[in-house]
């Protein structure tokens, strides 16, 4: 509790000193709108906002349903079959290191101007968190508890079943908390390589248009949208793992 | 020896002329044990003498470089795998199973569905002094309790040759004491051939019918002592006091 108070009150503290930058006689109400502003702009052209935000949240939720059953498929193989884990390491990590907002035109010229490419997009930026955590975790399984598995007469497949894949759900859900942050960038990122609707355009274009409330507001709901995602996981998180649960996280 | 006059009744288990190596290293070299059905034997021996290493050769963990392991007349490790319960130094309970499935756990790798399994776990909570502990998670049990859950998940498979390693080394001394007489009791209830390996002298001769003492690395058995004290057993009992000397005396030589 006290320290969802703080944090509350660190974020008040925040949103007064930018209401305070912004009332400046020598800031111009086109660079920064204030908090107000933003407020009446997100009340106002409410009806804009939501359609274009259910666009990238669909796009994003679409996103994580390619990423993580493809990202937990590939841990448990590359988990259970070394010489794919050792050839696919290198590529999953080069295929991180390719900068998004480079990768984002070549998708959308190579696919179209719809929603897959914001998808592929999406899912290429969260599947590797998800395989990485997640094989992290089948990995730090203590040897001597694979060796009692055996020595009970333990088949592989049991093993995973019982042990690993029990034992690697936190990390996999830490992966996932990773996942749900930045799939929403994923999905602005693609949306400006070319859309016609979404969150991210309509900021995009707000921008070029100078309606720097209205750039503001898209913000605070794609911060908004990020953070309900991450809170979603920590919810599922405390419902499959009780287990972990020491302490109240939120 | 009176098996080799009464022959055909196999031995749960016997060593001939064992040795293991790792890395040039000699873990084991020559060791020779046998054990009669249905005797608790305890291998004691000063750490890194290799005693881990010859319970995971007896459970079908390790092959041996040099002799023979055979138990129940089988040789090969997967035979040798389903004959014996192998229980680790430490408790190794899932954290996100509850005391029941976690004793279940061994039937399940059997192929037996986890409602059967608890079914059968169940009435062993009670004679074990479980009972109104079947729900709780291994972090809420205390070091003796997660203990007892433990060798019941290598008790309820049923299997005829019990390994032990060190089973009360991780737990503290008070603990440990009452876990010895809880096992002793356990023991008599649910007769079974045991060995049990420790680098405790006193569970040794409290726990078992013969003890063997092996020597520092590389390992080989430098003395048996068999323990013909009546049960249940005092520490403080002369008899036991004089087989503890002639014990660590046969440690330091």
């Amino acid at each position: 509790m006290t320290r969802l108070l703080l944090a509350a009150l660190l974020l008040g503290l925040f949103v007064l000193v930018w209401q305070g930058v912004a009332s400046l006689e020598s800031v111009d109400d086109l660079l920064v709108a204030s908090p107000v502003e933003t407020a009446e702009a997100l009340y106002d052209e409410f009806d804009l906002l939501w359609d274009n935000a259910l666009v990238t949240l669909v796009e994003v939720l679409l996103g994580l349903a390619v990423a993580v059953p493809l990202g937990v498929l590939l841990a448990v193989g590359m988990h259970l079959v070394r010489p794919l884990r050792d050839a696919a390491y290198p590529l999953l990590v080069a295929s991180q290191a390719i900068p998004i907002v480079v990768l984002a035109p070549i998708f959308v010229l190579a696919f179209d101007y719809g929603i897959g490419p914001k998808i592929a997009i999406v899912a290429l930026i969260c599947f590797l968190p998800v395989t990485v955590n997640l094989l992290d975790g089948l990995r730090s399984v203590p040897p001597e508890l694979l060796k009692l598995m055996r020595s009970l007469g333990a088949s592989r497949l049991r093993s995973l079943r019982s042990v690993e894949l029990p034992a690697a759900l936190p990390s996999l859900f830490s992966g996932l908390k990773i996942a749900a942050t930045v799939s929403v960038i994923g999905a602005v990122f693609g949306e400006w390589a070319g859309a016609d609707e979404g969150l991210g355009r309509l900021v995009l274009l707000a921008n070029n248009q100078l309606e720097t409330p209205r750039v503001y507001a898209g913000t605070v709901l794609l911060t908004l949208m990020a953070v309900g995602l991450f809170l979603a996981v920590v919810a599922a998180e405390r419902i499959a793992c009780p287990w972990t649960r020491k302490e109240k996280l939120v | 020896m009176k098996a080799h006059l009464e022959a055909p009744v196999t031995e749960p288990l016997s060593l001939e002329n064992v040795t293991r190596r790792y890395r040039g290293l000699t873990a084991l070299a020559g060791v020779q044990l046998a054990l009669r059905s249905g005797e608790v034997l305890a291998v004691i021996g000063p750490s890194g003498c290799g005693k881990s290493t010859l319970l995971e050769l007896v459970a079908g963990l390790q092959e041996p470089d040099e002799g023979v392991v055979t138990v129940l007349g089988a040789t090969s490790a997967a035979e040798r795998r389903a004959s014996c319960a192998y229980m680790p130094q430490r408790d190794l309970l899932l954290p996100w199973r509850d005391a029941l499935d976690n004793a279940g756990l061994a039937l399940e790798c059997q192929g037996i569905r986890r409602a059967e399994a608890r079914r059968r776990a169940a009435p062993l909570f009670e004679r074990f002094g479980l009972a109104e502990f079947e729900h709780v998670r291994p972090a809420e049990l205390s070091g003796g309790m997660r203990q007892r859950v433990a060798f019941l998940r290598t008790l309820l498979p049923g299997r005829p040759l019990l390994l032990l390693d060190e089973p009360f080394g991780a737990l503290d001394s008070i603990t440990r004491a009452a876990m010895q007489e809880w096992l002793a009791e356990a023991l008599a209830q649910e007769p079974r051939t045991v060995l049990l390996v420790t680098h405790d002298v006193e569970e040794a001769i409290f726990l078992a019918d013969r003890v063997a003492v092996l020597s520092p690395r590389p390992g080989r058995v430098v003395a048996q002592l068999d323990v013909q004290l009546p049960r249940p057993r005092s520490t403080t009992d002369p008899a036991f006091v004089e087989l503890k000397r002639e014990t660590l005396e046969a440690l330091r030589t």
